[in-house]
């Protein structure tokens, strides 16, 4: 991604599709590179880009990948409408156009010295991962990393390698669910709250993660605040239409917020009178 | 010497202050000027029975003698007893025609060894306009989308554009519509210094003439070329008697007193239920009203697949698809979209742009077909008590 500001933010700069693995039946993980060109690939972890498909469309995806690794953008789209169908059917050295990266992110920085609790549901994994990568790699500043993951079904469940790499990493608990677990699950089955009875939580010492559907947001709040986190210590990423990025387009206002430019990511505390106004 | 010595009288002060009487036979002048600076002029004009904005060759495409009668959901031009040529107050169309048009091609692209390269981004043969004919309320919301488009975390180039060298010839208005309310607003009638030269309009048996104001070295010059002679004191009074009659003729006015907190709190207020009895959603209050700046983009291609563009269009937040994620739209009630038009303009605008998105030009009321009236609904939230309970 760009570094330069003389870049104008409404257009897109062409990068190279270079392989894209499929993670679930729907959801598939992409690795762009600016191909030739020397562009250096800085964002922090719950940025977003616009992926623009020739002539189909543009979506606001939630990059994935290890901030570490400047020289690649990785994303994970669960293909769920023409555009996304398009993103993820790309073949490998096709162009996409890439805007951002955009956005206010996790406070991975400020949790340094403190146990980080990430809780995610579904594919809201995925803006997850660049923190995971980046407590990892920086495992002494941090205390306890605790990963608390909910799928729909065990084929429904992202990075299954990685989650049971991490989890053999020290003072590193990762616990999963899912709601429906067919034949030859033997994990955990219930919604992603259930798992909190498992987690070794030090509420004074943690900063909580959390980013899924709203309806699974609300009831993980409950848990934390329930286990003691206070609610300037939880963050939330939050979703809404977008077509701009920018602060221009209007469409991701929630309530006196632009999802694009304060957000995605808000603390808990801002986003509380908010929460349970129905059609906000 | 004698002049030196004598004490200034306030004749001579209204003619420091820049103001002079321009004749109105001279506006033609006026408009050659511009142009012959390279602006491209336009302003009022009458088209489809209604007075709208476009390109202005001489004083022959002003509305001379005409005026607009409005309430809510009414809209009806009348001839004048005379020849004003500002004699009407505001139609569907602001300067957002201009400023940030309806719809824009953002940029083109073209397939290129697998992948594509943008091009003609740049827009070529762009005059700057000179806008003849903006009024208070409207210079109030061209600094509102100011705030939002230029003066935020980025810079909207498009807008810049055509924003950045527009010269500004305001009209003080010297009548009120019945849909008006900027008074209320605090952002007009007068007009007060965001602009180049400024005009009221006067006619009386000293004849039809303009007291003619500039306020930037730009605005000086033009006037410095003008055939003008100084105002006198009786005819700056006059002027400015009639832009208070102007205030004074407003029957509609929004108390702003604590709006954010009186909208943030009756999220349930049953009055929202009642307005969206009422509204269509067909979204003319989010065109015609001169701050509300949402778009949507479109992406098309050629036949062959080869060429593909960007176009943003005006969007509005009363359509459905406006708050649609994936498993469906937000705001699917029309309750929920009216609330968020009307919630967004008077109260999250404040703590967005640090202003209020209305500046009561009365438009939404005028060219609603079921003529919601927002100064009604207000007034009905906070009479109606907390949620409307009492």
């Amino acid at each position: 991604m760009a570094t330069s500001s003389t870049i104008d933010p409404m257009l897109p700069q062409p990068y190279l599709v270079r392989e894209v693995s499929k993670e679930t039946p729907d959801t598939f993980t992409l690795r762009l590179d600016p191909g030739n060109e020397a562009r250096e690939s800085v964002f922090r972890p719950g940025q977003f880009s616009m992926l623009w498909v020739f002539g189909v469309g543009e979506l606001p995806i939630s990059i994935s990948g290890d901030p570490a690794l400047r020289d690649r953008l990785i994303y994970t789209v669960r293909s769920v409408g023409q555009a996304t169908h398009s993103l993820v059917n790309q073949k490998v050295g096709s162009g996409v156009g890439v805007r951002g990266p955009f956005g206010i992110g996790w406070p991975v920085e400020a949790a340094r010295g403190r146990d980080v609790i990430v809780v995610a549901g579904g594919i809201g994994l995925a803006p997850l991962r660049p923190v995971i990568y980046q407590v990892l790699q920086n495992r002494k500043d941090y205390g306890r990393l605790v990963i608390l993951y909910g799928g729909r079904s065990p084929r429904d469940l992202l990075y299954r390698k990685e989650l049971a790499k991490w989890a053999r990493i020290p003072e590193t608990q990762v616990l999963i669910t899912v709601d429906y677990g067919g034949i030859g699950w033997r994990g955990h089955v219930g919604v992603v709250t259930t798992l909190f009875k498992y987690s070794r939580l030090h509420p004074a010492r943690s900063v909580a993660m959390v980013c899924g559907p709203e309806i699974m947001m609300r009831f993980v709040i409950r848990e934390l605040e329930t286990a003691g986190l206070s609610r300037d210590d939880i963050y939330l990423s939050m979703e809404r239409n977008m077509k701009c990025a920018v602060g221009f387009c209007g469409h991701c206002q929630y309530g006196p917020h632009f999802i694009c430019k304060d957000g995605p990511v808000f603390p808990y505390e801002r986003m509380r009178p908010l929460l349970e106004k129905y059609e906000l | 010497m004698a002049t030196l010595n004598r004490l200034a009288t306030a004749d001579d002060r209204a003619a420091q202050r820049g103001e002079h009487i321009l004749a109105a036979d001279q506006v033609g002048k006026l408009i050659e000027l511009l142009v012959r600076r390279g602006y491209e002029v336009v302003g009022p004009t009458v088209r489809d029975g209604a007075i709208v904005y476009d390109h202005l060759e001489s004083p022959d495409d002003l509305p001379r003698g005409w005026t607009d009668e409005q309430k809510p959901g009414h809209y009806r031009l009348h001839r004048r007893d005379d020849e004003a040529l500002f004699g009407y107050v505001v139609g569907p169309q602001s300067w957002k025609k201009y400023t940030h048009p309806a719809e824009v091609r953002l940029w083109a692209a073209e397939r290129q060894n697998g992948t594509f390269r943008i091009l003609n981004n740049e827009e070529k043969g762009q005059h700057p306009r000179a806008f003849l004919g903006a009024r208070a309320c409207e210079l109030a919301a061209i600094a509102v989308q100011d705030r939002v488009l230029l003066e935020d975390k980025y810079r909207d180039p498009v807008y810049d554009r055509r924003r950045g060298g527009a010269f500004i010839i305001a009209v003080q208005c010297t009548q009120a519509a019945e849909t008006c309310f900027c008074a209320s607003m605090g952002t007009g009638p007068q007009v007060s210094d965001e602009f180049d030269l400024a005009l009221t309009e006067l006619l009386d048996s000293k004849g039809h003439r303009f007291l003619l104001a500039a306020a930037s070295d730009r605005g000086t010059e033009i006037l410095s070329e003008l055939k003008t002679v100084p105002a006198t004191e009786e005819d700056r009074q006059q002027a400015a008697a009639k832009v208070d009659a102007a205030a004074r003729q407003q029957v509609r006015s929004i108390d702003t007193t604590g709006i954010k907190e009186l909208l943030y709190e009756n999220f349930e207020h049953r009055r929202w239920d009642d307005v969206a009895g009422r509204c269509l959603t067909c979204a003319n209050c989010t065109m015609v009203c001169p701050t509300c700046f949402c778009t949507s983009v479109e992406d098309v291609s050629d036949i062959s697949g080869d060429h593909a563009e960007r176009w943003r269009r005006w969007d509005s937040c009363f359509t459905q698809n406006f708050s649609y994620i994936h498993g469906g739209s937000v705001r699917t009630s029309a309750k929920a979209r009216y609330r968020q038009w009307m919630t967004h303009k008077l109260a999250s605008w404040i703590d967005q742009f640090g202003s209020s998105g209305c500046v009561g030009c009365g438009r939404c009321i005028t060219w609603c077909p079921v003529g919601i009236d927002i100064t009604e609904e207000v007034r009905a939230i906070r009479e109606g008590g907390r949620n409307g309970d009492s």
